[in-house]
């Protein structure tokens, strides 16, 4: 009787334990001609940049995906952006990029800002997550940081008054504010999200973040059915470490944002895993989430050990972007397997693996 | 010990056993403006179909669904379609259906058949499958039956060939086989089937055969397969799990659909649609052109499951996944709970029940 309870014990825990995640067949009726490939831009940037960029293009291939790539040489140093290369964003309105090395001080101006600003792509989006399998300090974390992407801080008005004075000026203006404020609810409304968060030091700067905040609270009137509340950003980065969960959607100015948004990132599993993207009104240009602007350290790139996950869950959302979300659930599948599995992790998620170790598992694993 | 293990057996198999079915979320960036509600024309239609499309309607507005219904009075034995409605359709480019009670002769012709021609809704599409908690006397099938629409009865003229009907036949053939590849290219479904009688009706359906042998060589990673259609009804019956993508002509699709739907638990719960180059009507999957019973009307006990999950494929057509899937998962949920189902299922509940479990189920 025991030994039989026994061998039903052992049967039973094996199908309770997390058995193999499955990719979730959809009801999906295509119009047809919709499986016509798809050309995106390709820029591969710097330091660990093409490592990532050539990830993904593997995965898609070995996909089979409707998508094929126009790169363009891309680096971080140039003055400006390479000739050719806005027309073909503008062509296609879908562009995958890795990261721009920024040179510090200089007077440069960042071309990750730069793209971001001609192509108007107002909306930055970071979605911080756990996954299974990753064990990080948080649980149920499940944060959405929505940030304003062109102006802020970032609006690159500085000068020096006199020598040794210098003055960074923040612009708000009421249309960018309002717009990044209707992005962050509608994209709550259609992802079923519950609640948007406004972050702001307006108890300091209550012109500037005292004019974001009127223009969330505006909006939030037309969406009676999503909540909404403000947090000083102090406050913010406290609980984010102590209690994440409290959070779902946060919109933010330029400056907190980057600062929220990588703080989300780290409790919730590391900027190597998080993906993202930039839009606007017509283009979208999706690279690794948080520290879009970060090229990896010179060992990562040397012993070509990046974190290509980031970037394959930005593939994937590129994906459900250009409506072939099929092809989308298949790579998060994949990918998701090989971070449960657990041996197969690059050097920020403590593991040892290569990029390419990484790749050749999503790939093994794919449906 | 015992005492112990047992314990432990009852909480493992509580555990194994089917918990709550999640509504799955992904990570989706809409554009600016994604949001704007869009217009659907609505077409209730006769006997049980404005009691289905009414609970549609309850649903989309409990979820706060981005659409808006153009509703339009249709009825079968109009002699043509209403005034107002085509145009409809082609501004919105997407509707939703009852069924239309097409009058048995009288030389009266089907206003569902007209519609799809108008339109030139070139493929219908059923996708039979097991609903988690409904069993059936098949177990893992999952089938999508592509049919061609908009030929059918013509394969009669096959032993006058003319080449203007060649031709046309050609025509149909190739963009329903083109169609059939291209939605399991993009569904990741591994296998198409094309359905024939082509030892019978060697050039009719010879010619569909060969057009999807053509597309079949542009997409080698899809296994392709041709199958008569009396064994395939035996095969549907027999092993239906060996089936994935099905092509057919007008002819036998309506037949192969109406099986497939049966073996995977009936009529009452297959989603499907029509749809062309240009626009689509989404309906209940299988026999599309029934109004139910009249005791079915009377007792307002139609299933509204199928019209439900077709409503899902619509969503997703106008690229509203997460609304979708919410819609799905609340339907899921109360089939697998089991105890709030329409007669043909083997329950008691009428539609407005299955209704408000579905909105109680939503997340």
């Amino acid at each position: 009787m025991s030994r039989q309870s026994l061998s039903l014990l052992k049967n039973l825990r094996s199908i309770a334990t997390g058995s193999k995640i499955q990719t979730r067949s959809v009801t999906y009726m295509p119009r047809p001609g919709d499986g016509k490939p798809r050309p995106v831009t390709l820029i591969p940037g710097d330091g660990v940049g093409p490592l990532v960029t050539n990830a993904v293009e593997q995965v898609m291939e070995a996909m089979h995906a409707p998508v094929y790539f126009e790169p363009f040489e891309v680096h971080g140093d140039m003055k400006s952006l390479p000739e050719g290369l806005l027309e073909s964003i503008k062509k296609n309105k879908v562009c995958l990029k890795g990261g721009l090395k920024t040179p510090v001080g200089g007077g440069v101006s960042s071309l990750n800002v730069n793209l971001r600003k001609e192509l108007d792509l107002f909306a930055s989006l970071v979605n911080c997550f756990n996954l299974p399998g990753l064990a990080s300090r948080h649980e149920n974390v499940d944060i959405v940081v929505i940030r304003e992407n062109t102006e802020g801080e970032y609006a690159g008005l500085e000068h020096e008054v006199v020598p040794g004075v210098v003055e960074s000026l923040k612009v708000i203006t009421k249309f960018c504010s309002e717009r990044i404020a209707k992005y962050a609810f509608e994209y709550a409304y259609l992802n079923n999200r519950k609640k948007v968060t406004a972050v702001h030091k307006a108890n300091i700067m209550k012109l500037a973040d005292g004019l974001f905040l009127e223009s969330c609270q505006e909006v939030a009137k037309k969406y009676p059915s999503i909540a909404y509340n403000e947090i000083i950003v102090d406050n913010c980065c406290m609980q984010l470490v102590a209690r994440p969960e409290q959070f779902d959607v946060m919109v933010t100015p330029n400056l907190y944002g980057n600062l929220v948004a990588n703080t989300a990132a780290g409790i919730a599993g590391g900027t190597g895993v998080m993906p993202g993207g930039n839009v606007g009104a017509e283009y979208a240009v999706f690279e690794q989430g948080a520290s879009a602007g970060n090229v990896g350290k010179d060992t990562t790139e040397e012993q070509k050990n990046a974190n290509p996950v980031a970037l394959l869950l930005s593939s994937a959302m590129m994906l459900r972007h250009l409506q072939f979300p099929s092809f989308a659930d298949r790579l998060e599948t994949a990918v998701k397997r090989v971070i449960s599995e657990g041996n197969c992790r690059t050097e920020d998620l403590g593991g040892n693996s290569t990029t390419q170790e990484v790749v050749d598992a999503v790939i093994a694993n794919l449906d």
